[in-house]
């Protein structure tokens, strides 16, 4: 056992089946929201949803897996080749290299870095050069528009998210995700910081494109946006990319909101229930929203996504700063 | 012995990138290079045990300023030839500037100490404090007076740009949402029966005080 946490080689070996452990129910998770998606919104709408490959249509996102990968990677004549293909990996890296940080339950971390949130944060602020570079190397101008969209769009909601980050760790005193988490055994931030909660749920749907903030790639305009001149394996990274990116800030909202894997109340049936299943459940919770959210509410003009942004959102949340501050500061809640 | 190779690494692809950014053709590969030169400085910092530093830098320079800076660059219309016609008559010049600014880069090393204080400030974690917290301790101490110079002149220039910019165009239909909200009376919620008309429930729209009642289209059947 030794081998494994004292030899470099051990550590190497034991950190790639940590990662494996971590990644394929992450990629798994993907493929079936995907199908999720399609059958929650078949259900809002009144419809059967994918029905015919497998029980219940559930081997569905495997047969549009095979059919990705069966089509022909086309890259347009005038797209700058490299980073036409690099564009959509980078999204695909980017959406899983922040989950090293996530922790499943207590001390279940790849990486438990001092400045986990900071990690994060980085990581998914970086998720707009995918698009960029994308929209840019298709050298077409409705990809083009849509990353032009798409990053003014994330720049904005950024700032509000990082001052709804720097409120929730006020409280906390700690930039570590797990202590985070376990400052709130007493009460989920979700309750004292409500609005806050509010705001950074409607910025994450900012933050990866969805609706009814997905007008980089809004159809009815621009075609597919950032994504339009891709094809098979290259498209399915994007797709992917969007998925465990939706994933990823369910998670962060778990993470800084509602507690993490801390069980609802600390009694007798819920306290049963171990960490990871209470993680993947609010996970779920989050997710189940997101899709609610892009089957109930018409797409944002663009200069109202941007008055969100910037004249509602970022005063918001700046007052609720200060007014968190000012709170703790006055009670002596302030942690050391 | 891996801390060393991975510095090497970094550093490496570092100074390449950095060349990359001058040398490359295309101004937008010279954005990504750049980008590529922050993370890469980012990974220095990581190494040196200054993990918060590493973080900001790729979260303020990567995440933030060139991201602005990349949607300028792509936005610009650039002649590649035109751009390169220049390059002759502008190199002894650019040449000359170089090695002032490597001369004077120099002769500061040369004669640069540290303050007497900040030995102790040299380690990235004083005394067990996380990063973050030891920065803050003197950020916000000894440094509070050159700290809020800095943010005020940062709000300046941010108003600046902001008043350099704004311009009033007469003429122009703006959305004030606010007064469509208070707005009341013209929208109002009805439950509407399934399958009734129009005129079964009594919400045609009264005619507007401009011009005379509309006439009365026959329809026929269909919907419109």
């Amino acid at each position: 056992m030794g081998f494994f946490f004292e030899n470099p080689l051990g550590i190497l070996i034991l950190t790639v089946v940590k990662a494996l452990a971590l990644l394929v129910p992450l990629l798994v998770g993907v493929a079936y929201l995907t199908y999720a998606e399609r059958k929650v919104l078949a259900a809002m709408q009144l419809r059967k949803g994918p029905n015919v490959v497998g029980p219940f249509g559930l081997f569905q996102p495997f047969a549009d897996a095979i059919k990705m990968l069966m089509k022909e990677t086309i890259v347009p004549t005038g797209a700058s080749r490299v980073l036409f293909l690099l564009a959509p990996m980078l999204t695909f890296m980017l959406a899983m290299l922040a989950w090293a940080v996530i922790p499943v339950n207590d001390g279940w971390a790849i990486a438990d870095i001092n400045v986990g949130i900071l990690y994060l944060f980085a990581i998914s602020s970086l998720g707009v050069y995918g698009v960029i570079i994308a929209g840019w190397a298709s050298n077409s101008k409705y990809a083009f528009l849509g990353a032009l969209r798409s990053a003014a769009q994330m720049v904005s909601y950024e700032v509000s998210m990082g001052f709804v980050i720097v409120t929730v760790l006020l409280c906390v005193g700690s930039l570590n995700l797990t202590e985070i988490v376990r400052a709130q055994s007493t009460i989920w931030f979700a309750i004292p910081l409500f609005p806050m909660f509010v705001i950074f749920f409607i910025s994450t749907l900012a933050e990866t494109n969805r609706a009814p903030f997905d007008l980089p790639e809004g159809e009815s305009e621009l075609v597919a946006g950032f994504f339009v001149e891709y094809s098979s394996m290259s498209f399915a990274l994007f797709f992917l990319g969007e998925y465990a990116n939706m994933i990823l800030m369910s998670a962060l909202t778990t993470i800084l909101f509602l507690g993490g894997w801390l069980p609802p109340l600390d009694i007798a049936p819920f306290n049963w229930v171990p960490g990871p299943i209470w993680f993947v459940l609010k996970i779920c919770l989050c997710l189940f929203v997101f899709i609610w959210v892009r089957a109930t509410f018409p797409r944002y003009r663009y200069d109202q996504l941007m008055r969100l942004g910037w004249k509602v959102f970022l005063p918001f949340s700046l007052v609720w700063l200060v007014l968190t501050a000012l709170v703790l500061k006055l009670t002596g809640w302030l942690p050391a | 012995m891996i801390a060393a190779l991975s510095f090497y690494a970094f550093a490496a692809v570092l100074i390449a990138s950095a060349v990359m950014v001058v040398a490359s053709r295309n101004p937008v590969h010279s954005v990504l290079f750049l980008i590529l030169a922050f993370f890469n400085a980012a990974a220095l910092f990581l190494l040196a045990g200054a993990e918060f530093l590493a973080m900001i830098l790729v979260i303020v320079y990567v995440g933030a300023v060139a991201v602005l800076f990349l949607f300028v660059v792509m936005m610009l219309d650039i002649d590649f030839v035109q751009l390169r016609e220049g390059f002759q008559r502008y190199a002894p010049v650019g040449a000359i500037i170089g090695g002032i600014l490597l001369l004077e880069l120099l002769m500061v090393l040369s004669v640069s100490r540290l303050a007497p204080d900040a030995p102790p400030l040299l380690s990235p974690t004083p005394t067990g404090v996380t990063n973050a917290e030891a920065i803050g301790r003197i950020l916000y101490t000894d440094y509070i007076y050159l700290f809020q110079a800095s943010g005020l002149i940062l709000l300046v220039a941010m108003i600046g740009a902001i008043v350099l910019t704004l311009r009033e165009r007469p003429g122009t239909r703006r959305q004030n949402i606010a007064e469509q909200v208070a707005r009341s009376g013209s929208v109002n919620l009805r439950s509407v029966p399934t399958g009734a008309g129009l005129k079964e429930i009594g919400i045609l729209r009264p005619p507007s005080p401009e011009e005379e009642a509309p006439k009365q289209v026959e329809h026929h059947g269909g919907h419109h």
